[in-house]
């Protein structure tokens, strides 16, 4: 944890995120390295996703979200970043709910590189299978890519959406919740593939589940109340070796 | 007694009886409201059936307007949709787009709102003053097809954006923001996900409106349509005449009319526009059938 500039993805200070005037976040420093899993655990209403939905600026299109502090990504301060819709394809987003759109399994995944002006049917042919297969789901779907893909099951469409995310070869992947609707066997293997992931991109691993910022994580922030409250190695936080009573009460379930 | 705990009570009895008297009630109430519409249909398909054959859907109207067809009307009432609809239907989707996609929720906006449901409820004949005042005379357009057609389009307008508005929301806010994350615009995530699966609800949205245009009389009497011409209508400058107008004429203006010709015209007026609201009722059916999600 000593190199915070160098080989830092992510660099975020002093963020402030209000709605209105209700204060979701403030006070938040961390850096995320490139290449790590940087695993967000805590409590729901915590400022876990309006963190997520401030670094790809999406702020921007959401109502009353007003942002301050500086964000840095990849050295570059975001909230100066005016094509914001390169910076979001930079970055790749999974929510909690799968949302497969109402397009077929192929188009899903052209869709963004289509937008981005790949229109070469080799070209996309080759993004759609390389995406789903590094999605771990290539096998289930592929005599069907003609099908909708929002009429895919749960655990399908969510790796969908990471087909998806993939799709734009972003430099940073943010998981918000994603096991939330998916049974546990699909939950491994996406895990799985995260960890895979990991050597060619940065993620950030938003999830309740204690347990699975333990199995992935390679250091983990804990949220609580809208303030980031302690960020350490995960297995330090995992073994005891907190700063903060709160955070150790957390991660053993003793809390609230 | 306490061997049957299931037994009905003297209070469910009660209830029970309740709800046949209500069921019962509700559906008189219902079969109030549809009998208006059968005795219209049928006294019109009675007194007005004989009449109906192609010489009095493609001829002229001859000896005052006492016999022959009613082609010229039937003719300038399409014309006369037609061209409002082709105003109507861009701004009007145009504006719904504008209000669902791109406005935030602030005080213009609410005005735009509010703008729109007062149009709605302008009465028509003061839309017909307007349109005269502003198209025919302001404008310099005289009394013709496009003056009647502007004044019938911002008289439908309001339908449209409504129509337009409810069917862009009803698709989902997280296919939107779906979009947006992979970087899409505003406009391309319209284009590709969310007017794809608006479409045949802005569809139907439409040709409920059409049908309710046709119906119109006060806005197009002073603006374009006439009580008879004898050739008819060459380009949208040119006067027309229309059916609406032709029933208030023949039913009320003009003596000496057989008995059969004004039910005839209703009879066609209304045919009309049941033709319409079944395609849009088809429209809606095959709409839920497509659903994709």
């Amino acid at each position: 944890m000593v190199d915070t500039t160098k080989n830092s993805q992510l660099s975020v200070s002093n963020l402030e995120i209000r709605y209105g005037n209700d204060i979701a976040i403030s006070g938040v420093n961390l850096n995320v390295q490139k290449n790590e899993i940087f695993g967000i655990i805590g409590p729901a209403n915590s400022g876990k996703t309006s963190f997520l939905t401030a670094l790809n600026r999406m702020d921007q299109m959401t109502e009353n979200m007003n942002v301050s502090g500086d964000i840095l990504f990849d050295g570059i301060n975001v909230r100066k970043w005016k094509n914001t819709y390169g910076l979001r394809r930079q970055i790749g987003v999974v929510f909690p709910l799968p949302v497969g759109l109402p397009l077929t399994v192929y188009n899903n995944v052209a869709m963004a590189p289509r937008l981005n002006g790949v229109n070469n049917n080799d070209d996309l042919d080759e993004i759609v299978e390389r995406c789903l297969r590094r999605a771990a789901l290539w096998d289930e779907v592929k005599d069907r890519l003609n099908s909708l893909g929002s009429l895919l099951s749960g655990g399908q469409q969510q790796r969908l959406t990471i087909a998806r995310a993939l799709s734009q070869e972003p430099a940073l992947l943010m998981l918000d919740e994603f096991s939330i609707a998916v049974d546990p066997i699909t939950t491994m293997r996406i895990e799985d593939v995260l960890v895979e992931l990991k050597k060619d991109m940065t993620i950030i691993l938003v999830t309740n589940l204690v347990q699975q910022a333990q199995r992935l994580a390679d250091r983990t922030a804990f949220f609580l109340n809208g303030r980031c409250v302690e960020i350490g190695e995960t297995k330090d936080l995992f073994n005891g070796r907190v700063k903060h009573q709160e955070t150790n009460d957390y991660i053993e379930g003793r809390f609230g | 007694m306490s061997s049957n705990i299931y037994a009905a009570t003297d209070l469910n009895l009660r209830k029970q009886k309740n709800e046949k008297i209500l069921r019962i009630l509700f559906l008189m109430m219902t079969l109030m409201l549809i009998a208006p519409v059968l005795i219209i249909l049928i006294t019109l398909i009675a007194k007005g059936g004989p009449i109906l054959s192609s010489e009095f859907l493609f001829e002229f109207p001859r000896n005052g307007m006492t016999e022959g067809g009613i082609f010229p009307a039937l003719l300038g009432t399409i014309w006369l949709v037609a061209v409002s609809l082709l105003v109507s239907v861009p701004l009007g989707v145009a504006a719904a787009l504008y209000l669902s996609e791109y406005s935030s929720d602030n005080w213009f906006t609410r005005l735009i709102n509010l703008c729109i449901i007062n149009l709605a409820g302008v009465p028509s004949i003061v839309h017909a003053l307007h349109g005269f005042g502003a198209f025919v005379i302001f404008a310099g357009m005289g009394t013709s097809i496009l003056a009647a057609s502007l004044t019938l389009a911002i008289m439908t307008m309001p339908v449209v954006i409504v129509a337009t508005k409810e069917s862009l929301q009803s698709v989902p806010h997280s296919f939107r923001v779906a979009c947006w994350n992979m970087g899409a615009t505003r406009w391309q995530t319209i284009r590709q996900v969310v007017l794809p699966n608006a479409t045949s609800g802005i569809l139907t949205g439409i040709i409920l409106e059409v049908s309710r245009t046709v119906g119109e009389t006060a806005p197009i009497m002073f603006t374009g349509a006439a009580f008879f011409l004898p050739f008819l209508p060459e380009s949208i400058m040119d006067q027309t005449m229309a059916l609406s107008l032709h029933l208030f004429v023949v039913a009320t203006q003009v003596p000496g009319v057989p008995d059969a010709l004004p039910y005839g015209v209703a009879l066609v007026l209304i045919g009309l526009v049941l033709l319409l609201n079944a395609v849009s009722i088809a429209f809606r059916m095959y709409l839920r059938g497509t659903k994709k999600w």
